[in-house]
């Protein structure tokens, strides 16, 4: 509420000022009627109403394994924007045209409860989009070697399917769940399988090995994904010249034209995404933009690290 | 400058467009329609609107923009997902949306033909077939597709063949130069013209950020042709 009411002492001043009354206005009502005006008068004081500079991204926080029937899961919070993740592997006969290479199939779900937009039965217009950027971006950052996933060329590899679930949408979905599915991949610890009689490929429990020590591995040593690398992203929203990093639902509403920068652990560009929007951007944004992701990605790094090691403890 | 060491199988130089065709009022039931090719790459664009009322959720004090993608066969599928949202908001970015309030404006995009640069192509069939319609725009808009070869090199306008072998392409729009209606300094930041401002940029694949930022500028060098075709085949078919 301190926020709130520091608003309401410069919407006091203003109103004086401007012979409309602003000030008597209470702040909540004035927020809704003016959504723009009301972020406007944070903006030129480079804060907003959440008390964030302009260019810092909100709390955010990995935490690994939260469903234990997956072989790879997480759960991340940026802000209030809650992104649940997780990948199951199947054993699927690899295609013809890559006889040692496994398939990821991802899909970016958005269910009612995730905010007040999206209504039962009608899926939102987003949650395709989103799932088809994931993808664009997990496949051509080539953070995942497609042939770590391979168990017997040309007869068995494993087919990854990763879901992300929404349980909160409170803007910047895209880093959110992009941060998810780098956390449930970073998670994944490949089942061990060995071959039957007739050729087929099981799943070996650790209690089976211990019993029985014939059974031969086909994949011992491969349990882990070892990532080439790692795409990390930023959204900012562009109002006038101003550059908000990591926005709220409420401010993407109200600032339309929004950049999303996908950047790998190389520094190379993976993806600049910018649909449309009211502002123009020129390079000097861009290059602003590109930097901010720079640093981002520093911190997501850290937040990541901390988790594994979080998870080892 | 290293433009000959590009082969391409067309015979092209790097900086070097496709045939480009425009036709206006294809369609007579349509409020406007429009048909672009860029070689083989045809879209045929249709308006309707605008209609009154706009749907649940869109603002009603201003109008909305629908966009509806009719691929060449099949279902719509999450690709024409992403096409029509980037589609619709980039139209969004040029029209006037406070003139009409509370109608709907639905812009039709069916695809012809499909060899390379889809998106690119669809936007500027959307275009022309908004000033077919009438529709008032802030400005028009031109796009391109700048592809990036292993050389590091950059070709514009790319077939699917080139476009599957090269690493990475970029769709880009641009504004065309500004018409006088503009309230100065709203979008034009600072001192920079608009026409060097970015509207939409969607990437595929990995590039360094110097090849990105030397697509953009090969791109806004391509985009004045495109812009001055489309201004002269509007000004011929308006007679």
């Amino acid at each position: 509420m301190a926020a709130a009411s520091t608003a309401g002492g410069s919407g006091g001043g203003g109103g004086g000022a401007g012979g409309f009354g602003a000030g008597d206005m209470e702040v909540e009502a004035y927020r809704r009627l003016f959504p723009l005006p009301f972020y406007e008068r944070y903006l030129q004081n480079y804060v907003r109403p959440d008390a964030r500079p302009l260019h810092r991204a909100r709390d955010t926080s990995v935490a690994l394994g939260p469903i234990a029937s997956a072989h790879g899961s997480s759960s991340v919070k940026i802000g209030d924007t809650t992104m649940l993740a997780a990948v199951k592997l199947e054993v699927m006969t690899p295609s013809a045209e890559a006889p040692d290479e496994g398939s990821l199939a991802i899909e970016f779900h958005m269910p009612p409860i995730c905010s007040p937009t999206v209504r039962p039965g009608r899926p939102a217009d987003v949650a395709p989009v989103i799932s088809k950027q994931l993808s664009d971006v997990i496949t051509s950052s080539g953070m995942i070697d497609l042939k770590e996933l391979s168990l017997i060329s040309g007869k068995a590899a494993w087919t990854a399917y990763l879901d992300i679930y929404c349980l909160n949408s409170d803007g910047s979905l895209f880093d959110a769940a992009l941060l998810s599915a780098i956390a449930a991949f970073s998670h994944l610890q490949i089942p061990l399988v060995s071959l039957n009689d007739d050729g087929r490929v099981i799943a070996v429990s650790g209690e089976q090995l211990e019993n029985n020590s014939t059974i031969e591995l086909v994949n011992k040593e491969k349990r882990k994904l070892s990532f080439q690398s790692i795409p990390f992203s930023l959204t900012c929203v562009l109002h006038n010249k101003y550059i908000l990093a990591d926005p709220t639902a409420e401010e993407e509403s109200i600032m339309e034209t929004f950049i999303t920068v996908v950047l790998d652990s190389m520094g190379r560009l993976v993806s600049f995404y910018k649909p449309g929007g009211s502002v123009l951007v020129h390079s000097s944004t861009i290059k602003d933009c590109i930097s901010l992701t720079k640093q981002r990605m520093e911190e997501l790094q850290n937040i990541l690290e901390d988790s594994t090691s979080a998870m080892e403890e | 400058m290293g433009e000959m060491e590009v082969d391409r199988a067309d015979g092209r130089t790097a900086s070097q467009l496709r045939p480009l065709a425009c036709s206006r009022n294809t369609l007579h039931r349509a409020h406007g329609s429009a048909r672009w090719s860029q070689g083989d790459t045809i879209v045929l664009a249709a308006v309707y609107g605008p209609k009154a009322g706009t749907k649940k959720g869109e603002n009603p004090e201003k109008a909305s923009i629908e966009v509806i993608w009719k691929p060449k066969t099949g279902h719509i599928g999450k690709l024409e997902k992403e096409y029509e949202m980037v589609l619709k908001r980039t139209l969004q970015s040029i029209c006037l949306l406070t003139i009409h309030p509370n109608t709907t404006t639905s812009i039709i995009v069916q695809v012809l033909g499909d060899d390379g640069a889809l998106l690119p192509c669809a936007i500027n069939a959307s275009c022309a077939a908004l000033v077919d319609a009438g529709i008032p725009l802030k400005h028009l808009a031109v796009s391109i597709c700048c592809g990036l070869t292993e050389s590091g090199s950059v070709i514009l306008d790319p077939t699917k063949a080139e476009e599957q072998k090269i690493q990475a392409f970029a769709y880009l729009v641009f504004p065309n130069s500004p018409l006088s209606v503009l309230s100065k300094g709203s979008s034009a930041e600072d001192d920079e013209p608009i026409e060097h401002g970015t509207i939409t940029s969607v990437t595929h694949g990995v590039m360094p950020v110097l090849d990105y930022f030397n697509c953009l500028e090969r791109g806004r060098a391509a985009s004045a042709k495109i812009s001055e075709f489309l201004r002269r085949s509007l000004e011929s078919q308006t007679k």
